[in-house]
Parts: C-alpha cells; sequence; structure tokens
C-alpha cells in the first residue's frame, strides 16, 4: 500500500511539474499569442483611456465582456459590430437609465470625448480573435429580431 | 480548547457571521432585480450589489479559515499564539478594510474587475493584514513543538493564497491580460490553494471527531491536496478557451480541468471512510452533519456542475450565463462555506464549555440552509440553461431572454428565503452559546 511519504512525493511531485508547465505555456502565451489575438499595436492611447472608464466605473458589474463579468446586462464583446458606433454613444451619453428593453443602466451621461474613448475600447475589443467565441446562433434568421 | 489564545477565533467566527448576514441582504436585491424590481436602482444600482454580494463573501470566508487557523494552529503546534494582541488588531483592521471598501463601493470608489473590485490602495491593507496574520501563525508553528502534516498543509494554503493575491494587483492595458491574470487569483484560490486550506481543516476534524488515526488521514490528506494541484494548475484553462488566449488552452484547459473533480470527489470518499472506519463516538453530530456535508455538496457543486460546463464545446454556449453563476453559488456554498460552518460547529462547544449541539434549531439550520441553497441553484440552472438556448442558440436578443426567464427569479427568491432562515437559525445558535471563556479550557 501506499505509504504517508510516497504520499507526500505524489503531492510537492506533481505541484512542482505542473507548475513549471503552466508557467512555460503562460510565457508563451503572454509574450507571443496575446499581442496578436488582441492586434496589440492597435492599443491606442484611445483605447487605454477607454479602459480606464471601463475599470474606473464597475460596467463589469453588470455586463459581461469576453465572458466575464454580471450576467445582468448584454455581454459587450461584440456591441460594435452588434449596435453600431451611434447607438452605443446614446447609451454612454444618456442623462436618464438608459432602458430601452425595460432594465436599467446608470444614467453616466458621459462627455462626447468619454464616450468616444469607450467606443474605442469596445472597437478594440471586438476585433480581438476568441477562438469563435461569441458562437453564431443556429436559427437567428427564422426569429424576428428586435433591434 | 487546550489553550487560552484559541479563544481569539471566536471573535473572527463572530465577524464572519455578521459579513454573511450582509451578503445575503445584498443577494436579495439583486434576485429582486433580475425580476424587474429594481427599485433600488438610484442608490444601490446592480453593479454596487454586485461587488458588495461577491466582495463580503470572500471576506467572511478569508474572516472564517483564519478563525480555524487561530484555533488549529496552537493545538496543533502545542503553543500558545505568539501574540494574543496583534491578532485582534489584525481582526479589527480586516473588518475595518471591509467596510472601507463595501462604502466604497456605493460611491463609484472601486476598479471594475469582478471578484477583485477593491482599491488598489487598499489592497496594500489587504497585504499588511494577511502578512500580519501570516507572521502571527507561522512563529507559533515555528516555536511549537509538534509540526503535523495538518497544520503544514493549511499554512501552505494561506501562505500560496496570500502570495497569488499579488498578480491581481498590476495594472494591464490589455483587457485580455488583465482578465489572464485576474484567474491567477480567482481560479488558482477556489480551484487550488482553498481547497488545501479546505483540506487542512477537514482533517483536522475527521481526526478529532471520527478518532481515525492520523497517519492515515493525513496520508490521503496528502492524495487529495496532489491531485487538486495536478488537475488545477494546468485546470486554469478553462478559462483560457475564449478570451483570446491560443487555441492549445482548448486541449489543456479541457483535459486538465475535467479531471478536478477527482480531488473533490477524493475530498468526499475520504471523509465517509473515515467516518466509517471511526470507532469514537463523538457526541458533537451537528459537527459530523457539517463535516461530511462540505464533503458531498462540494463534490456535487464544484465537481459535478463544474465539470457540466468545462468540456470547451459546451463552454463556448454557456460562458458568461446564468449557468455560471448555479455553479458559483453551490461550489462556494459546498466547499468554502460549509466548511467554515463546520468548523464552528464544532470550535463552539469546545471555546464556551456549553453543549447546544443536540438542539433541533442546529439541525434545522442545517437541513434549511443546505436544501434552500440547492433550490436556488436549481433555479439558477433553470433560468441558465432556458437563457442559453434562447440567446445563444436561437438568437433572441438579450434583453427579450431576461424577461422570460423573469419568473425563476421568484422560484429562487422563494429558496433563498428558506435558505435565509437556516443562516438566521444557525446566528440564532452561534450566539445562545456566549462567550468564550478560560474554564473551558481543558487540560489532556
Ligand atoms: C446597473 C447596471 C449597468 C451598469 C453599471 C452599466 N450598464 Fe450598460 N447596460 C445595462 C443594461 C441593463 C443595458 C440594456 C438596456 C436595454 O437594452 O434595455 C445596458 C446596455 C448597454 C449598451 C448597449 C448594449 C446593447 O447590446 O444594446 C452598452 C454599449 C453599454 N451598456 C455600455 C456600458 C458601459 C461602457 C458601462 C460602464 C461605463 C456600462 N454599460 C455600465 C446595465 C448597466
Ligand atoms: C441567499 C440569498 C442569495 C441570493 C438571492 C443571491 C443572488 C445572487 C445573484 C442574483 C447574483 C448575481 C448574478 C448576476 O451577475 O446576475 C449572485 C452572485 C453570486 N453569489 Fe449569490 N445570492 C445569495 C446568496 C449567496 C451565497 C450564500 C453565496 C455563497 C456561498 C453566494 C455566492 C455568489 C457568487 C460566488 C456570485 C458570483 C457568481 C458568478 O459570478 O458567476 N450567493 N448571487
Ligand atoms: C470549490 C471550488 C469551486 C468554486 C468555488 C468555483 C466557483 C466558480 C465561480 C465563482 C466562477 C465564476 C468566476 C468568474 O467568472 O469570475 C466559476 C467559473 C467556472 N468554473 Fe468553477 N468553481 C469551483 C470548482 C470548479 C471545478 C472543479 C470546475 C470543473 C470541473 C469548475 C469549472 C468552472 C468553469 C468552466 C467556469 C467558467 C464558466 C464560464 O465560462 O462562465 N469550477 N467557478
Ligand atoms: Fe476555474
Amino acid at each position: 500500500m501506499l505509504s504517508k511519504s510516497q504520499a507526500r512525493t505524489f503531492f510537492l511531485g506533481g505541484t512542482v511539474l505542473s507548475f513549471a508547465v503552466f508557467i512555460g505555456l503562460s510565457w508563451n502565451t503572454l509574450s507571443k499569442e496575446v499581442p496578436k489575438n488582441t492586434h496589440e499595436e492597435n492599443l491606442s492611447p484611445q483605447v487605454i483611456s477607454g479602459k480606464h472608464l471601463w475599470e474606473k466605473n464597475n460596467c463589469m458589474g453588470c455586463h459581461t465582456i469576453l465572458g466575464e463579468g454580471a450576467y445582468y446586462a448584454p455581454e459587450l464583446t461584440k456591441v460594435y459590430e452588434r449596435r453600431g458606433e451611434g447607438y452605443i454613444k446614446a447609451a454612454l451619453m444618456s442623462k436618464t437609465p438608459w432602458s430601452p428593453r425595460g432594465r436599467k443602466m446608470v444614467a453616466y451621461g458621459f462627455t462626447e470625448q468619454e464616450a468616444n474613448d469607450l467606443t474605442a475600447f469596445l472597437k478594440w475589443i471586438g476585433e480581438t480573435d476568441l477562438n469563435g467565441f461569441p458562437a453564431k446562433p443556429k436559427y437567428q434568421t427564422t426569429i424576428n429580431q428586435s433591434k | 480548547m487546550r489553550y487560552k489564545s484559541q479563544k481569539v477565533a471566536y471573535w473572527f467566527f463572530a465577524l464572519s457571521m455578521l459579513l454573511l448576514s450582509l451578503q445575503i441582504i445584498y443577494g436579495f436585491i439583486m434576485g429582486f432585480a433580475h425580476m424587474g424590481y429594481d427599485v433600488l436602482h438610484t442608490y444601490i444600482p446592480f453593479n454596487t450589489a454586485r461587488a458588495v454580494h461577491t466582495n463580503l463573501l470572500v471576506v467572511w470566508l478569508l474572516s472564517g479559515f483564519m478563525g480555524a487557523a487561530y484555533y488549529i494552529i496552537p493545538e496543533e503546534a502545542e503553543h500558545e499564539l505568539v501574540n494574543i494582541k496583534l491578532a485582534y488588531i489584525q481582526l479589527i483592521s480586516l473588518a475595518l478594510v471591509g467596510v472601507v471598501a463595501i462604502v466604497g463601493y456605493h460611491f463609484n470608489y472601486w476598479e471594475g474587475r469582478k471578484f477583485l473590485e477593491i482599491p488598489r490602495p487598499l489592497d496594500w491593507l489587504v497585504v499588511v493584514n494577511v502578512l500580519t496574520f501570516l507572521g502571527l501563525l507561522l512563529t507559533t508553528l515555528f516555536k511549537g513543538k509538534k509540526k503535523t502534516t495538518t497544520s503544514m498543509v493549511l499554512t501552505m494554503g494561506l501562505v500560496f493564497a496570500a502570495l497569488l493575491y499579488l498578480p491581481g494587483m498590476i495594472w494591464f492595458d490589455n483587457q485580455t491580460m488583465d482578465s489572464f491574470f485576474r484567474w491567477w487569483v480567482v481560479h488558482l484560490w477556489v480551484e487550488g490553494v482553498w481547497e488545501l486550506i479546505m483540506g487542512g481543516i477537514l482533517a483536522y476534524l475527521l481526526i478529532k471527531i471520527t478518532g481515525v488515526d492520523r497517519e492515515v488521514i493525513e496520508k490521503w490528506l496528502y492524495v487529495i491536496v496532489g491531485l487538486t494541484f495536478i488537475s488545477g494548475i494546468l485546470g486554469t484553462g478553462h478559462h483560457y478557451y475564449y478570451i483570446g488566449t491560443p487555441k492549445y488552452w482548448l486541449i489543456i484547459g479541457g483535459i486538465f480541468s475535467a479531471l478536478e473533480p477527482l480531488a473533490f470527489l477524493g475530498m468526499a470518499l475520504f471523509a465517509l471512510a473515515m467516518y466509517r472506519k471511526g470507532e469514537k463516538n463523538h457526541p458533537n453530530k451537528l459537527a459530523l452533519s457539517w463535516t461530511l456535508g462540505t464533503a458531498i455538496v462540494s463534490f456535487v457543486g464544484a465537481g459535478l456542475l463544474g465539470l457540466a460546463h468545462t468540456v470547451p464545446q459546451v463552454n463556448l454556449y454557456t460562458h458568461g450565463t446564468l449557468v455560471t453563476a448555479m455553479h458559483g453559488h453551490l461550489a462556494f456554498w459546498g466547499a468554502y462555506g460549509m466548511i467554515v460552518l463546520a468548523i464552528i460547529s464544532y470550535t463552539m462547544p469546545n471555546m464556551t464549555g456549553r453543549n447546544l449541539f443536540n438542539s433541533v434549531n442546529g439541525s434545522m439550520a442545517f437541513w434549511l440552509s443546505n436544501i434552500g441553497m440547492l433550490g436556488m441553484t436549481v433555479a439558477f440552472g433553470v433560468a441558465g440553461v432556458a437563457q442559453v438556448y434562447m440567446e445563444r442558440i436561437m438568437g433572441v436578443d438579450f434583453g427579450e431572454v431576461q424577461k422570460e426567464i423573469q419568473v425563476h427569479f421568484g422560484i429562487l427568491l422563494i429558496c433563498a428565503t428558506m435558505f435565509t432562515v437556516g443562516i438566521s437559525l444557525f446566528i440564532y445558535e452561534f450566539i445562545r452559546y456566549g462567550r468564550p471563556n478560560d474554564e473551558a479550557i481543558i487540560i489532556q
């Protein structure tokens, strides 16, 4: 039967080995693959300032982005493609809670400049290669979409 | 209880219960908002309620873990805690940082990163707090007579948890990189080092309650935490499927994360086997229920419900939907909520010298909270699956889908009420025990 010291070796050995492989893969991911997949060359000062606004206001507390965040409001990774610039800016600059479908967003009332920055951020993230997420719905064409 | 300093644990448990109550209140605010009654929107918008709900969760669990460590380490090391006053200062500063963060969330003072909303200046206070805590534990262990496997695994879990907090404090311009390191904290905590903490507390409880030989229990503890890290570290890849990271994570994350339930299965089989094997008939049956309960419910919530959406082909559709919330609730409750309530149930009679563990309230608390949480999980699950089919497969607009699934949040709130009654009874019993005292010290 397995002895206690063998069990300890299993734990320590397994941990060190897994960790080493994990660090190796992470290095490759971050140094080579992510810059390519996310088009890092397009990370303009405007996009970055959009990200600051994104963080400062905790938009992730209602929305998801890259499929992460809260489940209360629409996923925003492809919102630029889905709604276009004008719609997004209307939602961001609205002085009353934006809620065409009933559920309320915070009434940020952003300035034109801020809305442009956030829109640039959303446009940039929409161009990221996400291995096929979000999946294209199968039956979209047969259903009336309420835009 | 054998050492005076173990009494510190009581106050950490008390803080933990207070924060749990507040967490539940904010849960209800969100449940009502999902149902269409977002009445507090102007004062507590959804993102505030959510940040408060999840951060209180993490802090009440951490406070529970710290209490557990302050109780277990002196006993295992056979040495009084080196500095009791410092432990109380650490407690108060933990409570203060928590309060400042929570209040800040009501005034747009935070960072928009799920689970890591604490603003960076406050992060540094967290670091100082945790360093104080670890310093106290490590010096006690170092000066103590014994360094048992149980105490080492528990301490290792706590030390790694502190180290892993650091990558979450770095700023990245690139959202994908931000997310990449957010998972080093969130995933490597709950599916890695926190399992060491859980395993350590579980082993301690099993040794005390079942009376099975320490050597046997600790051998299996090594096997379980070994399985945890072997599957869990590379299993981080299940969060790197669709965030701008390369394709190889689909394979690596898929395979290793599918192995993660083994560690939880191991935990459940281990607890049940030791319970069968044990000859000791410990009178505290309530602590036994919570101990076996945590081992079993964590396997269901984390293991099975995790497995349900960890396959890349499934996750492509369920990623970032209410299906995730379903799994998040039962996993956190089963693995970490219940282990904290187990250690509280076991230690309260020992710290206060009162044996109230045969009360009806105690077992009602156990059953109502568990059945309530199971019902909430089902409600989230039904809402989640409906959301996935309508939104992700049929292509119906998000807002329209949410209207269709509002009804499930009514069910959720009914079950949440049951859960809340259970927790209220638990806290009522906690208060009924009264304060810890030195008369409860038993010299063995
Ligand atoms: C209190 C929750 C909440 C917060 C916080 C929030 N939103 Fe929203 N947002 C919503 C809801 C709900 C909708 C959908 C409204 C509707 O369509 O009826 C929405 C819609 C949007 C839309 C349009 C999406 C679409 O597909 O129709 C964009 C773009 C958007 N939000 C961006 C943001 C940004 C950027 C932030 C942070 C500065 C933010 N939101 C913060 C709740 C929120
Ligand atoms: C009892 C009343 C409770 C209610 C009504 C409730 C409700 C909710 C709601 C509505 C959300 C937000 C989902 C979203 O983003 O739209 C949420 C998030 C969350 N809650 Fe609760 N909750 C309760 C108790 C608990 C308890 C006891 C725990 C832990 C043991 C818990 C853990 C979580 C976690 C981890 C999240 C984040 C989930 C994720 O991001 O996937 N909740 N809760
Ligand atoms: C006690 C252990 C666990 C806890 C507390 C837990 C909790 C959570 C939480 C809160 C989330 C949402 C995180 C976020 O979006 O920020 C999550 C996501 C996830 N968990 Fe777990 N989990 C545990 C174990 C597991 C296991 C063992 C598996 C796999 C077998 C698993 C699979 C997943 C997957 C695939 C996601 C991503 C969901 C998505 O794409 O939206 N989890 N978990
Ligand atoms: Fe994970």
